[in-house]
């Protein structure tokens, strides 16, 4: 599958604060790639590296095969984006926003196919309103219109339900799926709305402090099969050196705020507890985990690094 | 970039704001020109006063290029704060919205597109110049005539020939639009620091106030300084109502007394043009986009 997006070691210091710390992420050809993060983990700082915004203080962007630093122009041709919040022209209505930022991607679209977009994200009632008199969800609706005006190949959205009521949520949600579906469009969606990101995500990076926790395919993540498990036990650090002299070390995840990760075959966990009775470690809880909300507050709870486990 | 300076011409021009410029210049000249018509007669003789007693004029001094004079001089103090108030927007008005991240990520330098701003900015400048052109020189000749322009400087007066005046007024127009583009280039540097346009709008104002009392102040020591600070020339266009004499003291028609101050004035805008965008352009390029 090709690559669409290519980050190495990407690392952005501001004054005393490194915001993004020597990441690196691949996204493929129609991944929904789901870039997930505490506020202030260094999303929005990555997001904005990719679209030129900021300068990286290291590293190496490659989008579409091409070096961003080199090929800016190329590649920003065949971007879409919508970056934190949607702000357009409150003085110009949705149709002349849209008309506007067509023709600074270079196209002149027809008014069928402005229509058309502003149908797709159902604003076509309103195309002659003013900007100012929408609420939030509309012009976050209207963002994502302006992002997908120009037909670009990779999207990036960055909370795109942000101020969207249930049924908007659910229509951008499919918006996405339906782009990357039906017209195989990349797509990139920042969110702390993780359940979102979890049905529509093929594939999930998770950062905190700037920093990558995991990387990895989002069914696989998910998949109910492979679970993660939390361990508490008397005395952990005995039972890490057990558990890594037996057949779990290689299912260890890592070590955090008193508990240890480890990822299996959901069928294994009686297997786990037997061998934990037999190994004498003595257990306070043993917590199965597989949704994503549970492992994004699981891994960025604490401050280790966790290589990417999948690819 | 022609496109991008139609779509930033298109922005200014739909925005409610611009239009305050022109109906501010619009409202004071129509007042102007509005009580000059009622009450010609008291002003022209307010304005003779003082020279009474050491000569005589023999007919109407009030006509349609006085007017303009007096308006130039009016105006052109005030017109930088309605130039700021647009040039100073250019950028920090975007930040303040949340566009400028999304202008910045479309497939355009930013080089190409801080020029495109400062060349639509220019033109907004020169529009509002035009309409000043307009109003206090076309609309005056129609409503008071052609005459003679009648000036009085510190130490002297200066009689024009109507028929030698409007090309002066030109040349003056000319001159004032490159004033105001230096005033557009001011705001439009300061606005590349602020993430709202108040601060870049009131900094504009207060360079200029502070540089135009450095320009006015005779001291000594600033008098060095004064040949190089923009706010000496922005009044150069007075230079075109100033004369040449023959040896009988009479007016050279067609003549300007110092021609090479106005080249000299212009080369001292226009590299302050240069400065100021170069400027901007130079720390907007380094800059990252937080906003």
């Amino acid at each position: 599958m090709q690559q669409i997006v290519r980050v190495t070691d990407l690392t952005k210091q501001f004054k005393n604060l490194k915001a993004v710390d020597h990441l690196s992420y691949t996204v493929n050809e129609g991944d929904v790639y789901g870039f997930l993060g505490q506020n202030g983990a260094g999303k929005s700082t990555t997001i904005r590296m990719m679209l030129t915004l900021i300068k990286p203080t290291a590293g190496h962007i490659e989008i579409f095969g091409m070096d961003l630093a080199k090929k800016r122009r190329e590649i920003l041709r065949n971007i879409g984006a919508v970056i934190e919040k949607p702000d357009v022209y409150k003085y110009l209505s949705a149709y002349e926003n849209l008309q506007l930022f067509a023709r600074l991607s270079g196209i002149k679209p027809t008014r069928k196919q402005m229509m058309d977009q502003l149908e797709m994200v159902g604003l076509a009632q309103r195309a002659e309103d003013k900007v100012k008199t929408f609420s939030q969800g509309m012009k976050q609706r209207l963002g994502i219109g302006i992002a997908l005006v120009h037909n670009p190949q990779l999207i990036i959205l960055d909370e795109p339900t942000n101020g969207l009521d249930p049924q908007g949520i659910a229509d951008i949600r499919n918006l996405i799926l339906h782009l990357s579906r039906e017209s195989n469009k990349t797509i990139i969606v920042s969110s702390h709305l993780l359940s979102e990101i979890e049905q529509i995500a093929t594939r999930v990076l998770i950062i905190d402090k700037g920093k990558k926790l995991v990387e990895g395919n989002a069914t696989e993540l998910l998949d109910p099969a492979q679970t993660i498990v939390e361990l508490q036990t008397l005395d952990n650090a005995f039972a890490l050196q057990q558990l890594q002299l037996s057949n779990w070390t290689d299912k260890i995840q890592g070590q955090r705020n008193n508990t240890i990760v480890i990822k299996l075959d959901r069928k294994e966990i009686p297997a786990l507890h037997t061998d934990l009775v037999n190994m004498q470690i003595q257990l306070l809880s043993l917590q199965p985990r597989h949704s994503l909300e549970d492992y994004f507050l699981q891994v960025t709870s604490g401050n280790q690094h966790v290589d990417t486990y999948t690819n | 970039m022609l496109t991008l300076i139609q779509i930033e011409l298109y922005k200014i021009f739909r925005r409610p704001r611009t239009y305050i410029a022109f109906g501010a210049i619009a409202a004071l000249i129509l007042i102007i020109q509005f009580g000059l018509k009622l009450d010609g007669k008291s002003y022209s003789d307010f304005l003779m006063k003082d020279i009474g007693g050491s000569m005589v004029i023999d007919g109407n001094i009030i006509n349609g290029y006085l007017l303009c004079y007096i308006m130039l001089q009016l105006l052109l103090v005030h017109v930088p704060l309605l130039v700021a108030l647009i040039a100073a927007d250019m950028i920090s008005g975007e930040a303040n919205m949340g566009t400028l991240r999304l202008l910045l990520s479309k497939p355009y330098s930013r080089t190409e597109l801080l020029l495109a701003k400062f060349l639509a900015a220019t033109v907004y400048t020169i529009m509002l110049l035009i309409w000043l052109a307009i109003l206090a020189l076309f609309l005056s000749m129609w409503i008071f005539g052609l005459g003679d322009l009648f000036l009085m400087k510190s130490s002297y007066v200066v009689l024009i020939n109507q028929h030698d005046v409007f090309w002066r007024y030109a040349g003056a127009f000319v001159f004032a639009a490159l004033a105001m583009v230096t005033v557009a280039a001011l705001g439009f540097f300061l606005s590349i620091f602020a993430e709202n346009s108040i601060g870049p709008i009131v900094a504009t104002m207060s360079f200029i106030v502070f540089f135009t009392i450095l320009s006015t102040l005779n001291i000594p020591i600033f008098n060095v300084l004064k040949p190089y600070l923009f706010t000496t020339h922005l009044i150069s266009w007075k230079e075109f109502f100033d004369l040449k004499v023959n040896d009988a003291n009479e007016a050279i028609i067609g003549s300007i007394q110092n021609p090479q101050r106005i080249i000299t004035s212009a080369l001292v805008l226009l590299l302050h043009i240069v400065g100021f965008v170069g400027g901007a352009i130079f720390i907007f390029n380094k800059k990252d986009v937080l906003s």
